[in-house]
Order: structure tokens, then C-alpha cells, then sequence
């Protein structure tokens, strides 16, 4: 009993030669898969890439620890001991340290005829004036508090304060409303991503706090550099230095890891790009199991020769449904290395490393293949349950 | 009055049997190709086993009323026969051929392919006869313009599941047979339709088939290139292979050694050459 048999390297060759043969309306038709499997790997390798460049700059920053002793019951910052920073920064492995004391009670305005109720949500903060440079931060106008200003009514303005404010420069002689009396501003901060309760402070002295703030010398959180090695190690010894009396409520935090693992979770927009590349590969889908069925339609003789020519039914059927495949896979890669172009195209733009995830690549391909497949089931039946001697009539 | 009534019927008679004779003439007829058929069964077709062979075979398409395309047809081809089936468009000859290909299956009746019955067997298997036993040949050609002469000729090849060198290497020699082994990269648009029947014939033999199996192969050609391939087409017979042709063209018949007269789904008759007397008496009728 004779039997036909293809192999599935001639079913293969079979359908790309039918591809070539129209290769226009091969790209075409295999072009909106391509749209929607690039805009989807290149928001994610856009995502993947600022992540990278993000995760790389806070490396940098992994040394930053800060001490708080939590919130008293009223939910303001509560007091470390009076001799907490002292006593940090005999840490050996501890670079710097400064601390700053959160002033209860006190708003910041423009002048005295801005209603209290109108403080714009400014904290005023005591400093020493090492903040600065252990923060890693800098100022953007003026400059930062010194020896010398740091015993008079001076005040640096957090980025995020000096926009509530109104001010971007400062001329000598601009003064803002504090607690009652005039503070002239002497410098405005960049912002500072590591310690965003900065942004929003207008910074004062320490010596100054204490004498015309009531503030009694008590810090109430300590920013520290440490060796990089060893930041676990001070991390655990930091309660018991910082209030031996209350180690428990002490709170430790690094806030690189914080801001780590915000990057480290998908924006809500690139959901919406991903869902937005989802709809385009789904349309494309359609346009394919489109082209097919009409591709089946034309060639109703090729099927009706190759049915007298000894093709079983599923062999015809296997044709068309491995041509809707290899469309949708050549839209898959077609796809990718689009998505790779406009990875690179925006990591070339921004200056950032280009990184396009694997599981982006052969998700992209994979999600293509499965759609090649669900679009060319209906069309492969069709051209399969087509009596040879209707196909040929045809002709 | 009773005379009267007596002629009337007598007219009426008289028309009718006029018409019975009439009809009578044409069933003599179909009696003497069942006739010629019964001698082919007792002639060549005993000494050889038939590589097709109908038995019986109706088709009715249905609908209201059930169209009948083909009667009780019987026939037996063997091996190296060179049978020209005849007849007007709508005679049942394409529905011949196409059951004769097993590309249809009849109503009733039985078919077999080298003595094999196919009415039992699957799709796929029927299938495979056709690849390994049927050649086809079309008046449209029907070859695939993307591929050149031999990519056409290794088509036919395809389904057995050879290698492609080895489809490619009897493509080649099959064209060369045909005598267009100087064409052998050409495609269908940079052939004539004389070179484009050639290649769709070396297609239809490439494989060995028992049978090819021609439907109005000359249509689409001019008479002197029609020739040429109806020359092609009783030379492969004589290899072996039978060839039928299905026609409406009386001189492309004379060529045959045997012809199937078709009109309304019935073969009306059968002749060989080696009954001269019945062909003499045939021809100037369907003439």
C-alpha cells in the first residue's frame, strides 16, 4: 500500500517558496505583527535599560544609610539622644555623618502677610554642615550653610521648597518668613533623590534652631556614609549607637534599596505600551488569518494540483498553516530587532547602556508563532476540506 | 365516427413508433459498444490484469432533480493503451476522468487502480494512489510559476517523501524525455504553451504512473503544436503507461488505438482500430 509522505523540511521549503513567490504582501501582512512585537520589546527594553543605568548610579550610593528614631505620638520625626551623632561617627568603618533635627511647630512663607495655613507644606529642618556633602547633594543657587551662617537667621531652600515658594534665584537680600521672624535665604538645593525629605525643607543651623527655635539640640535623623563593604555590619550596630537606651526604636534604612525597588517595578505605562503592543499584535493576527484565507481562495488550483499530485488533505493543510507561521514568525523577528533598533536609538539618545531583556526577545518571537498558528487554523482547514475537483474546476 | 377515431389512433400510433424506432436504432447502437467491450474483456484486457477498471459506476450530483453526470459506466484500461474518451461538453467525460483520477468518488459502483478496490480506503490513502499510480495532465497546464521547469517536474514527486536531489535528478531526466532539456531553469512565463504542456507531462510521468490521465491537453494550443503533444503523449503509451485523453477533437481520437464515445453520462460506445469495421460505420455518424 503506497502512502504519501512529506517531510517536514519539503513542507517547510514548500511554504517559504510560496512566501517568496508573493513576497510583498508576505512583509505587508506580516508588518503589523512586527509593529506590535516592537513597540512592545522596545518598552521593555526602554524600561530595562533607564532601570539598568538607574540601578548602576545607585550603586554608587549603596553607602548611604540614615538613622531615625522613628514618630512620636503626635506623627512628628521623635528625638535621637542629643549625642547620637557623636557617637555614629566613632563607628570605625563610618565616613561622614550629619544630622539634621526636624523643628515641630514652625512654617515657612513668603512674608508675614501669607496666612499660616498657606505653609505650602515646608518643614524647616536643623542641619550641620556636613549634610551637604554627605548627601552627595549640591546646591543649584547660592550657597550652603557654613561655620558662620549656621549661627545666624540664614536658610538653604530644598528644591521642592524654594518652587513652593516662588523662588528660583536669590538675590541678595531675599528673606522668607520663618517661625516669626525673617531668614534670608542663602542658597537653593538640587534636588536630592536619595533623601526627598530635603527637597521639601528650608534647612537652618543647628546653633540658630536652638537659640531662636526652641529646637533642643535633638537630632532626629542621621545621614551616614559608611566603607562600601561594610554597610551591613554598621546597618546592625547603628541602634545600639545611635540610643542605646531604645534600640528597638530606631530605625535603620538604605535608601538605595528603596529607590531600587521602585525601579525594579513596572510602570503603570509601560503596562499600557505593553497591553497597546498587545492589540497590535492581535490586529496583525487578523490581517494574517486574513491574507491567508484569500491566499486560499486564489490558489484553489495549486491546491487542486497538489491534491492530483498525491497531497493528503492534511498535507495541504499542514502548507497553508506552516505559511501563516513563518509570516507571523518573520513579523516576530521583523519585530524584535525594531524594538532592539529603538532600544538603541533611545539608550544612544540618553547616554545610558542599551539592555534589551532576553525573555522580551523570545517572548516577542514565541507570541508571534502562536498567533502565526491560532490565524492560519481556520484558513488551513479550509484549504484542506477543498474537493480536489472543485479546486481545479476553478482554474 | 369509429373510422374516424380508429385513423386518429392510427397517427398516433404511427408517431410513436416512429420515435420507438428512432430510439431503437440509437439503443442498437449502445449495444454494439457494450458489444466491443465485452470483446475487450475477453481480448487484451483477459491476458492482462487492468491497471483502472470501472464497474458500474454512477454519479449523481444531488439537487432537484438529482442531476445524473454518469450511468452505469464500465471500462477497463490496461497497461500501454492509448484510449481517447469523446464526446459534446456536458457529456460526462470531465466526470469520467475525474473518477477515473480518483480525484471524485462515484455514487456506486466500483473502481480499481491496479486491480486495488478504492472505495473502501481513506482520503490519505486514495491519496497516495494518485501519487504513486495517476498522472494528471490539464488543459490549463496548471504549473506553479514560482518554481522553474524542474521545481514543476519534482512537484509531482514531492508527495512520495524522496529526497529532494533525488526528485530533482528524475525531474531532469523526465524533461529530457520530453525534450526539453535545454529549458530545464525556465520558468512557466518564459515557455511557450507547447513547452509548458511539456512540462506538466513530464510531471504527470516523472513517477512511473500506471496511467496519465489528459483532460483536453491540446485546448490551449495551436493545432500543429497539439499535435506535437498528442505524438508525446502515444509515445509514453508506448513505454508502458496507459494514457487516456478525454477530448472533443475527433482528430486527436484517430491517434488513439481505442475510442470511449460519451453522450448524457453514458458511454455510447467503445472501438479499437483492430475492428475497422466499426469505426468505418461510427465516424461518419458523429461526424
Amino acid at each position: 500500500m503506497p502512502r504519501s509522505r512529506l517531510r517536514a523540511g519539503d513542507t517547510l521549503r514548500t511554504s517559504a517558496g510560496s512566501l517568496r513567490a508573493r513576497s510583498w504582501r508576505a512583509a505587508l501582512s506580516a508588518l503589523g505583527i512586527a509593529i506590535g512585537i516592537a513597540a512592545a520589546v522596545a518598552v521593555l527594553g526602554v524600561s530595562a535599560s533607564s532601570r539598568a543605568a538607574l540601578l548602576t548610579e545607585l550603586g554608587a550610593e549603596g553607602n548611604l544609610l540614615t538613622v531615625g528614631a522613628g514618630q512620636d505620638f503626635t506623627g512628628a520625626p521623635a528625638a535621637l539622644p542629643t549625642a547620637a551623632a557623636g557617637m555614629v561617627g566613632r563607628i570605625p568603618p563610618v565616613q561622614s555623618v550629619a544630622a539634621v533635627g526636624y523643628v515641630p511647630g514652625v512654617t515657612v512663607r513668603r512674608t508675614a502677610a501669607v496666612p499660616a495655613i498657606d505653609s505650602g507644606g515646608i518643614s524647616v529642618l536643623a542641619t550641620q554642615t556636613g549634610l551637604l556633602s554627605t548627601l552627595g547633594g549640591s546646591v543649584a543657587r547660592g550657597t550652603f550653610l557654613n561655620a558662620a551662617t549656621i549661627h545666624y537667621p540664614a536658610v538653604v531652600l530644598g528644591a521642592v521648597a524654594a518652587r513652593t515658594l516662588g523662588m528660583a534665584r536669590v538675590p541678595p537680600g531675599t528673606q522668607v518668613y520663618l517661625a516669626g521672624q525673617y531668614f534670608t535665604v542663602v542658597g537653593i538645593l538640587r534636588p536630592v533623590p536619595l533623601a526627598p525629605e530635603i527637597d521639601e525643607a528650608a534647612l537652618v543651623g543647628f546653633p540658630v534652631a536652638n537659640a531662636r527655635l526652641g529646637l533642643g539640640g535633638h537630632a532626629t535623623e542621621i545621614y551616614l556614609r559608611t566603607d562600601p563593604d561594610q554597610v551591613q555590619q554598621v546597618a546592625e550596630v547603628l541602634p545600639f549607637t545611635a540610643n542605646p537606651a531604645q534600640p528597638e526604636g530606631v530605625q535603620v534604612s538604605r535608601p538605595s534599596q528603596l529607590l531600587a525597588a521602585r525601579a525594579q517595578a513596572g510602570s503603570a505605562l509601560t503596562g499600557l505600551f505593553l497591553a497597546l503592543g498587545a492589540v497590535a499584535v492581535l490586529v496583525g493576527g487578523v490581517g494574517v488569518a486574513n491574507i491567508m484565507v484569500i491566499s486560499v481562495l486564489e490558489r484553489r488550483t495549486e491546491i487542486g494540483l497538489r491534491r492530483a499530485l498525491g497531497a493528503t488533505r492534511r498535507q495541504v493543510g499542514s502548507q497553508f498553516l506552516a505559511e501563516s507561521v513563518m509570516l507571523s514568525a518573520l513579523g516576530g523577528v521583523g519585530g524584535v530587532a525594531l524594538g532592539a533598533v529603538a532600544t538603541t536609538a533611545y539608550a544612544l539618545a540618553t547616554g545610558q547602556a542599551m539592555v534589551v531583556p532576553l525573555p522580551a526577545i523570545g517572548g516577542g518571537v514565541a507570541v508571534a508563532i502562536s498567533v502565526g498558528l491560532l490565524a492560519g487554523v481556520y484558513p488551513a482547514l479550509r484549504a484542506a476540506r477543498l474537493p480536489p475537483t472543485e479546486a481545479l474546476r476553478a482554474g | 365516427m369509429t373510422g374516424r377515431t380508429v385513423t386518429g389512433r392510427t397517427a398516433a400510433g404511427r408517431a410513436a413508433a416512429g420515435q420507438a424506432v428512432t430510439g431503437q436504432a440509437v439503443t442498437g447502437q449502445a449495444v454494439t459498444g457494450q458489444a466491443v467491450t465485452g470483446q475487450a474483456v475477453t481480448g487484451p484486457g483477459g491476458t492482462s490484469e487492468p491497471v483502472l477498471e470501472l464497474v458500474g459506476v454512477t454519479k449523481t450530483y444531488p439537487g432537484s432533480p438529482p442531476v445524473s453526470a454518469l450511468a452505469s459506466a464500465d471500462l477497463r484500461i490496461s497497461a500501454g493503451e492509448r484510449v481517447a474518451v469523446l464526446g459534446p461538453s456536458g457529456s460526462g467525460k470531465s466526470t469520467l476522468l475525474h473518477i477515473l483520477g480518483t480525484l471524485d468518488r462515484p455514487t456506486s459502483g466500483v473502481i480499481r487502480v491496479t486491480g486495488r478496490d478504492i472505495s473502501a480506503l481513506s482520503d490519505a490513502e486514495v491519496s497516495a494512489i494518485r501519487g504513486h499510480q495517476l498522472g494528471f495532465v490539464f488543459q490549463q497546464f496548471f504549473l506553479l510559476d514560482h518554481l522553474d521547469a524542474v521545481g514543476n517536474v519534482a512537484l509531482g514527486l514531492l508527495y512520495r517523501g524522496g529526497g529532494a536531489r533525488q526528485r530533482r535528478l528524475a525531474a531532469i531526466g523526465a524533461l529530457e524525455q520530453v525534450g526539453l532539456g535545454h529549458r530545464l531553469g525556465h520558468r512557466p512565463p518564459e515557455l511557450s504553451g507547447g513547452e509548458r504542456q511539456r512540462v506538466a507531462i513530464a510531471r504527470a510521468v516523472a513517477g512511473q504512473a500506471s496511467v496519465v490521465l489528459a483532460d483536453e491537453p491540446t485546448g490551449n494550443l495551436d493545432s500543429a503544436t497539439g499535435a506535437g503533444i498528442i505524438a508525446l503523449l502515444t509515445e509514453i503509451a508506448s513505454e508502458g503507461t496507459a494514457v487516456v485523453v478525454v477530448t472533443h477533437d475527433a482528430g486527436i481520437a484517430a491517434a488513439m488505438d481505442r475510442r470511449v464515445e460519451m453522450r448524457d453520462g453514458r458511454i455510447l460506445s467503445d472501438t479499437r482500430p483492430c475492428a475497422p469495421a466499426t469505426v468505418a460505420a461510427g465516424t461518419p455518424q458523429r461526424s
